[in-house]
């Protein structure tokens, strides 16, 4: 698939995730807007395992959230990278 | 002692007669009518008996009910409850009203607010909160009925009752009372000049009266699959991979949420693909789950005994008497009190979902404010120890926990939790301390309430996976293994990465891709039913569901 | 193992596009990496979407070039705010342009945007007017319902201005969602809980046996497919015929039939029984359905 994507849909407890090219093939860049607040260390969590289970590399993630637990964040975010190789 | 120094052996039988005796100017032989039951139950009950006023789960004694809460407090008070479930309003009015003050009983779902809160005031004495089985035994010891209220679905000119396809606790509850001279007086929906069948004989039953309406049932176990959610999806194959397929496990129980559901709809596709049956899933005991209808319905599963029965589900089972208990009526025949004794003996396997967890792996669904009690869930999510009789994963399971023993061969039931990490944004699964205990202080509880103690939980499944609590060795490798599953929950990030990599290599923690799940292949499209609709098209047009569950 | 499909009621705005089109075909206008957010929503501190809830752009069905579309019922129901509604004005001020063989609309929607009211009333009646514009210049529109939210409101009038109206029987079609009617007439007039009767008065049976749906087709984003592509208003590009005023005739002679027969009837169930089909309706797949509907005379 072409950069860039979108998967998911901003609906309670769910959210939308766009991949797009970054600039620095040694940089994966996040940008994440959400309605629940106080949840940054648990963001953060969530992202950090994720780039070091992914080659993100060269990436850029960006995230509207409506109340998606990380389980569905994951998920999401392994949707959204997994399509750019499966062309699907 | 009479008066010539021996001991009357009678008093219970005479207390009995005395009682009927006071009926007789408000009923017609057995017959009562609904104008005259109020003073009929203000002539019977004497203060400070102990009364079942039937609440299941699902079917209740409403107009009874109602009767009971009609009565003068001034001449009725001071009633000790024992019945397994609290659902109608009029079983709080009861206390609130003074004609009942003490409760022993199981499970209180739709009332555990107000119960929480008339604890609080002091307005009620609760004696227990027992499982089901806990509660049918103690009838049977101190706790006997000195009148029941039941309710049936048709009685016969001699008195004969028939309770239709949700028999529940009826036939435990006339049992206990009707042999220990107490008086049995039931609601019935209908009269009839033959009864499709006899489940309550007539000289169990003192009285009966026609309701004015079908007594109410409740449509609890229908789980909608249009709500079920991909992550769902991926704990249901999780399982079935892991642990279904890894142990074959071929009788079991199953909780009542959208996990287990999930499970129930995977069965006849990913299941099938997994080359699954006839291995798993083959004998039940279970209330006839709409969502088991395409595991039935592709030959997965052999047999189903129930609890009790599901509305809409009537014609469905009725149709299909190779696999339910039915009468020769054709009608399901269910039992509470039979169906925890299969599932608490005769089960390789309990898996349900929970609220919340702890280190130890004790689980609760307890929540601040409320009282609900525990049901059946207790007897079937534990180890059997007084079981004798050997399966194959019952061996394999005891195998697993005993790796190090060599003294005595001993088999072990799988008890498994599912639960997603995180419920909501702010309220994770995984917990240091469990509300239970402070449920418990602010209740002055002597437990705190605790659904599944840790050491009977064998496995705990989360998206992130599966971790064996049978393999660990000490309490520090089971706490670890509960983190190493727990997530992005505060519990889950305080784990020790080694310790959970360590687990992880010796097969106690599995991830998804170490059980050959691709996290992207779970999509609802494995469902082998996506809405209500597709289960009536699979059932042939056979189930009936209500109406809050139909969108045509 | 049971047969799988596409469900159209559960996919994306997204996916029903992919699975619609011809694969690869899909090219989308003011994609989501151009962040066309609603101001309005942020102000609000509400969740924004990068497409604003609809997918526009064109590409082909059987080969043909189509212009397509897809509303997003799940993001803020389907609403039409200013951004949402400038695209699907924009789409549809295109394809009178371009004349493609077919406009799809995917209408998911309750209709206008309460944190946007105004701005989506405007957007409603321009899209109205784009509509009118696009069939005047020859080119049949289609109308694809059913989604979550169904064609409510402003959405359910753009949806029978179109040519051909294609529903599952999950879609609804209405002016006032039930909700609506709930709170402003009470409950006793519409009880919007009652799932069964929502969709028996809403739903894709009633509105195809009524007239207000030329196609009914099961919940399968192919079988839409199969619907557009075999219309003779897609496979024949002459049969368009503009509204004449004997056709009008026919048509209010119709509407008039159907007021006098079904005056008072408040519940589908009412217009079963009369047809002699009672309950067995609700169980009918939609190819039974159609069946029963020729055999009545009704199709």
């Amino acid at each position: 698939m072409e950069h860039p994507a979108l998967f998911g849909v901003v609906a309670s407890g769910n959210l939308e995730v766009l991949v797009e090219s970054g600039s620095d093939k040694t940089l994966c860049d996040f940008e994440v807007d959400t309605s629940a607040h106080g949840f940054a260390p648990v963001w953060q969590a969530v992202l950090e395992d994720f780039v070091t289970r992914y080659p993100v590399g060269g990436l850029k993630f960006s995230i509207h959230d409506a109340g998606a637990t990380p389980a569905v964040v994951h998920l999401r975010l392994v949707q959204a990278f997994h399509s750019l190789d499966s062309g699907s | 002692m009479n008066a010539d120094g021996h001991r009357a052996w009678n008093t219970r039988k005479l207390a009995r007669q005395e009682r009927l005796t006071r009926a007789i100017p408000f009923t017609r032989g057995k017959e009562v009518s609904p104008s005259r039951l109020v003073p009929l139950l203000e002539a019977l009950l004497e203060p400070g008996d102990r009364v079942c006023l039937e609440g299941n789960n699902q079917k209740q004694a409403d107009f009874l009910a109602t009767a009971l809460c009609a009565c003068s407090p001034g001449q009725v008070h001071d009633l000790h409850l024992v019945q397994s479930v609290l659902a109608l309003p009029e079983h709080m009015d009861l206390f609130e009203r003074g004609i009942a003050r003490r409760l022993d009983f199981s499970f209180s779902g739709p009332q555990s607010r107000r119960l929480a809160r008339l604890v609080q005031a002091r307005q009620i004495e609760i004696g227990a909160i027992h499982t089901y089985l806990e509660l049918f035994g103690r009838y049977f010891m101190d706790l006997t009925p000195d009148v029941c209220l039941i309710a049936a679905q048709a009685v016969d000119a001699s008195g004969n009752l028939y309770l239709g396809p949700n028999t529940e606790d009826t036939p435990v509850i006339v049992e206990a009372t009707a042999f220990r001279n107490g008086v049995v007086l039931a609601q019935v929906n209908e009269r009839l000049e033959q009864l499709p069948r006899v489940d309550i004989p007539a000289d169990w039953v003192d009285f009966h009266v026609l309701a004015p309406s079908p007594c109410h049932v409740e449509p609890l176990f229908t789980r909608d699959p249009a709500h079920i959610t991909e992550i769902q999806v991926l704990m249901a194959m999780m399982a079935l991979r892991g642990i279904y397929a890894e142990y074959g496990v071929e009788r079991l129980n199953h909780g009542i949420g959208y996990d287990t559901a999930a499970i129930e709809l995977l069965l006849p596709t990913y299941g099938e693909a997994l080359g699954l049956k006839g291995r798993v899933a083959r004998h039940w005991a279970l209330n006839p789950h709409p969502t088991l209808i395409p595991a039935i319905e592709s030959g997965f599963v052999e047999s189903v005994h129930s609890f009790g029965s599901e509305v809409g589900m009537e014609a469905y089972v009725a149709a299909r008497p190779d696999v339910f208990f039915t009468g020769h009526d054709g009608s399901l025949r269910s039992n509470r009190a039979f169906c925890q004794v299969a599932g608490l003996y005769a089960c390789d396997m309990f898996i349900g979902s929970t609220l919340q967890m702890d280190l130890q792996g004790n689980s609760s669904t307890a929540t601040l404010g409320r009282i609900t009690g525990f049901g059946g869930a207790p007897n079937m999510g534990s180890d059997a120890r007084g079981r004798r009789h050997a399966s194959a994963p019952w061996l394999k399971a005891g195998r697993e926990r005993d790796a190090a023993s060599e003294h005595m061969i001993q088999g072990r039931k799988l008890v498994v939790q599912t639960l997603e990490t995180w419920h909501s944004p702010g309220q994770p699964a995984f917990v240091e301390r469990l509300d239970a205990w402070q449920l418990r202080d602010d209740m002055g509880m002597a437990l705190p309430p605790v659904m599944i103690y840790g050491d009977d939980v064998s496995h705990v499944v989360t998206e992130e996976g599966i971790a064996n609590l049978l393999l660990c060795r000490t309490l520090e490798e089971r706490a670890q293994a509960i983190r190493g599953v727990a997530g992005f929950t505060p519990v889950g990030c305080a784990r020790d990465h080694r310790a959970v990599e360590n687990l992880r290599d010796r097969g106690i923690i599995r991830r998804p891709e170490d059980l050959g799940i691709d996290v992207r292949q779970a999509t609802r499209d494995l469902l082998a039913a996506r809405s209500v609709k597709d289960l009536v098209r699979l059932s042939g047009g056979l189930y009936q569901p209500p109406k809050q569950f139909r969108n045509w | 193992m049971m047969q799988r499909r596409c469900s159209f009621r559960e996919a994306t705005a997204r996916q029903r596009v992919a699975h619609l089109l011809d694969p690869g075909s899909f090219m989308e206008w003011l994609g989501p990496e151009q962040r066309l957010t609603s101001p309005h929503l942020a102000a609000l501190g509400a969740p924004v979407a990068f497409d604003d809830g609809v997918v526009i752009g064109a590409g082909r069905l059987h080969g043909e070039s189509v212009i397509v579309v897809a509303q997003e019922g799940v993001f803020n129901g389907g609403a039409v705010g200013e951004i949402h509604g400038a695209k699907v004005r924009g789409a549809l001020m295109r394809a009178a342009r371009e004349k493609p063989r077919a406009v799809l609309m995917l209408v998911d929607s309750g209709g206008v945007r309460l944190h946007e009211a105004n701005a989506g009333l405007l957007a409603i009646s321009e899209i109205m007017r784009a509509l009118f514009l696009v069939q005047e210049a020859g080119v049949p529109v289609f109308a694809l319902v059913g989604g979550t939210c169904g064609a409510f409101g402003g959405m359910g009038i753009v949806t029978r201005l179109c040519d051909v109206v294609v529903m599952s029987e999950e879609g609804r079609l209405g002016l006032s969602g039930p909700e609506v009617i709930e709170t402003v007439k009470g409950v006793e007039e519409f009880d919007s809980r009652d799932r069964a009767l929502v969709w028996r008065v809403t739903g894709g049976k009633i509105r195809r046996a009524l007239g207000e749906a030329q196609q009914l087709v099961e919940d399968d984003v192919a079988a839409f497919r199969e619907a557009v592509t075999t219309h003779t208003r897609f496979t024949d590009p002459q049969c368009h015929e503009a509204w004449s005023e004997e056709g009008l005739e026919r048509e209010q002679a119709r509407l008039s039939a159907r007021r006098r027969d079904y005056e008072g009837v408040r519940d589908a169930q009412v217009i079963w029984n009369g047809l002699g089909v009672g309950r067995q309706v609700a169980l009918m797949t939609s190819e039974e359905f159609n069946r029963f509907l020729q055999e009545a005379g009704l199709a």
